[in-house]
């Protein structure tokens, strides 16, 4: 431990200490099991230890003993507030590799799910950010009752709340109910209006522009450097999303635009996230409009799926940022190699940059702005 | 004083508007047709016995290896009743284990198994782990009482593109040889 040098003025000289605080595992603010060892001087954080591993289940081991239906389940519970953006993401790199062309029908309607799932962990964010920032109540229940709307419309088509297990390789496990169409527009009034509500609450609100404005101010080179992607990078400026970079399933027929902050601080990533679900909202209503009908199988599709030789990374613009997926097949009907790359890792790896200098109160807002998600983390 | 009245105004909506949330144990929401509790198998009336032949297709499929599943040869099939040649003897369900995933109900050839879309499917909170491994008895229990009225269950041949349950037999056979030399070689 090292001591400090300056005095305060009009005391006797003191010698302060830098101590260290233990936040976690179990901790409310650290948004899962999440350690970090601070050294505070004082009130300032002048070291953050960052400690994972805690949900770590093997996410990626496991899915070389399974076939490839069988892995689709475990990457809903790699990042659990985002089922289908991962779902999206293997089956999408599974069908890159096979060359296996999934159906019109079954194209629009993941689209659909899947901006509303980003729309789903983005109400998470703001209610969970919320509470960190101290406004307790109100914001964390009118996020969540949003999410209940869109959760209760999930469950009706795959019948699962949270681990939907519902994309196939080649289309989806089986078609959505007949009131697909009204149920979604339903849905969609109700984040609409909820979405109003939301914004009362954070945008003005004194506590948020207090507290986070200009705290964390990352640079766009910086961020780049760091690796970090989503919200986080688009507040620094850079308009780089990979539904626009790198247009994948048919994200390139949508009219849609990229929220880009200017001072990379907390704010700007919290404001970010509220213009997505805007934008998600936009995409689902194009994607519900164009929606065909048709089959939501490929034609064609074998039993068991045995994956060619090969090796493919599939990455998607998840809600926390890039999530990625390689696969190495042998010919076999399980992957040899298995590997995810998870967005609020690679994020969570700027902590220490990002929060020294801070006081021990922004940290966990600092923390709470990258939106964590542990199974993610540790995988 | 404009801003208390707007307050004034918010918190009046707010308290004429019907809440969200229901007190949940003492009132139930109506689970939705496609809701998936934990799995159950069903009864063949006409026959008096269950669906489920024990071809262990479930017990392999399987992604948490929770099912464990034995066939006999069927008494009824001998007396003439039936026309299934094997039966399911035992078959063991963790629920401890259980994912939820569906895809038992998914690769089963006889239409035998099936998520529970009623409360009893998720209500199952026991005293002891070891409760929570059900047999064939304690599985068929509620399809046999008819409390399961109208399971939900994918149209064969839509998932799996045009097949139809009878050419599957045959080339179900082959595949899983061929998958199980695939997957040790």
């Amino acid at each position: 431990m090292a001591t400090t040098d300056y005095t305060i003025p009009g005391e006797p000289d003191l010698e302060t200490v830098d101590i260290n605080i233990n936040v976690g595992p179990q901790h409310p603010a650290t948004h899962g099991v999440f350690r970090m060892v601070l050294t505070v001087d004082g009130e300032l954080v002048t070291d953050v230890d960052p400690v994972i591993g805690y949900m770590h289940r093997g996410n990626e081991k496991l899915p070389e003993n399974c076939d490839y239906r069988q892995v689709i389940g475990y990457h809903d519970r790699t990042d659990y507030l985002a089922q289908f953006n991962t779902e999206q993401c293997f089956v999408e790199a599974v069908e890159k590799l096979t060359g296996i062309k999934p159906t019109e029908r079954s194209e629009y309607i993941r689209v659909i799910l899947v901006e509303l799932n980003r729309i789903m962990s983005h109400l998470m964010f703001i209610g969970a950010f919320s509470t960190d920032v101290g406004i307790f109540g109100t914001s964390f229940m009118y996020a969540f009752r949003d999410r209940e709307y869109v959760q209760d419309f999930f469950e009706e088509i795959t019948g699962e709340r949270m681990m939907y297990n519902y994309f196939r390789p080649g289309g989806l496990a089986w078609d959505v109910p007949d009131n697909f169409r009204e149920r979604c527009k339903q849905v969609l009034g109700h984040i609409n209006s909820g979405l109003k509500d939301l914004e009362g609450m954070i945008v003005d609100n004194e506590i948020v522009l207090a507290r986070c404005r200009g705290l964390s101010r990352v640079s766009t080179k910086d961020a780049i450097n760091w690796g970090l992607t989503g919200p986080l990078l688009r507040a620094t400026g850079l308009e780089y999303d990979l539904r626009k970079a790198e247009p994948y399933s048919i994200y390139d027929r949508f009219e849609f635009e990229i929220p880009t902050g200017k001072d990379g601080d907390v704010y700007d990533r919290v404001i970010i996230r509220l213009e997505e679900m805007k934008q998600s909202v936009r995409i689902v209503e194009q994607a519900l409009a164009g929606l065909p009908g048709g089959p939501i199988m490929a034609e064609g599709m074998k039993r068991t799926l045995r994956v060619p030789e090969g090796e493919v990374y599939m990455r998607v613009e998840g809600p926390r940022g890039e999530y990625g997926v390689y696969i190495v097949g042998t010919g076999t009907d399980k992957p040899y190699r298995h590997k995810v790359r998870g967005a609020s890792f690679c994020n969570l790896s700027a902590l220490r940059a990002m929060s020294i200098g801070n006081y021990l109160s922004d940290v966990i807002i600092i923390l709470g702005s990258i939106d964590i998600v542990l199974c993610e983390v540790d995988r | 004083m404009l801003g208390i009245l707007k307050a004034l105004k918010t918190t009046l909506q707010a308290a004429l508007r019907k809440p969200v949330t229901v007190q949940y144990p003492l009132e139930k929401k109506e689970l939705p047709h496609r809701s998936r509790g934990l799995p159950v198998l069903l009864w063949d009336f006409d026959v008096d016995e269950p669906f489920c032949t024990g071809c262990q297709v479930c017990a392999r499929a399987c992604p948490v290896d929770c099912i464990t599943v034995t066939m006999k040869d069927n008494p009824k099939k001998a007396a003439g009743k039936s026309t299934r040649k094997k039966i399911v003897e035992h078959f063991y369900l963790d629920y401890a284990r259980c994912m939820r995933c569906d895809i038992c109900v998914e690769v089963c050839n006889f239409d035998a198994i099936v998520m529970n879309n009623t409360w009893e499917g998720v209500e199952l909170a026991t005293y002891d782990r070891q409760d929570l491994v059900l047999d064939a008895d304690a599985l068929l229990k509620q399809s046999r009482t008819g409390q399961l009225k109208d399971p939900f269950r994918e149209p064969m041949g839509v998932a799996h593109s045009g097949w139809s349950p009878k050419v599957e037999d045959d080339e179900e056979a082959e595949e899983t040889e061929a998958s199980k030399e695939g997957g040790e070689g």
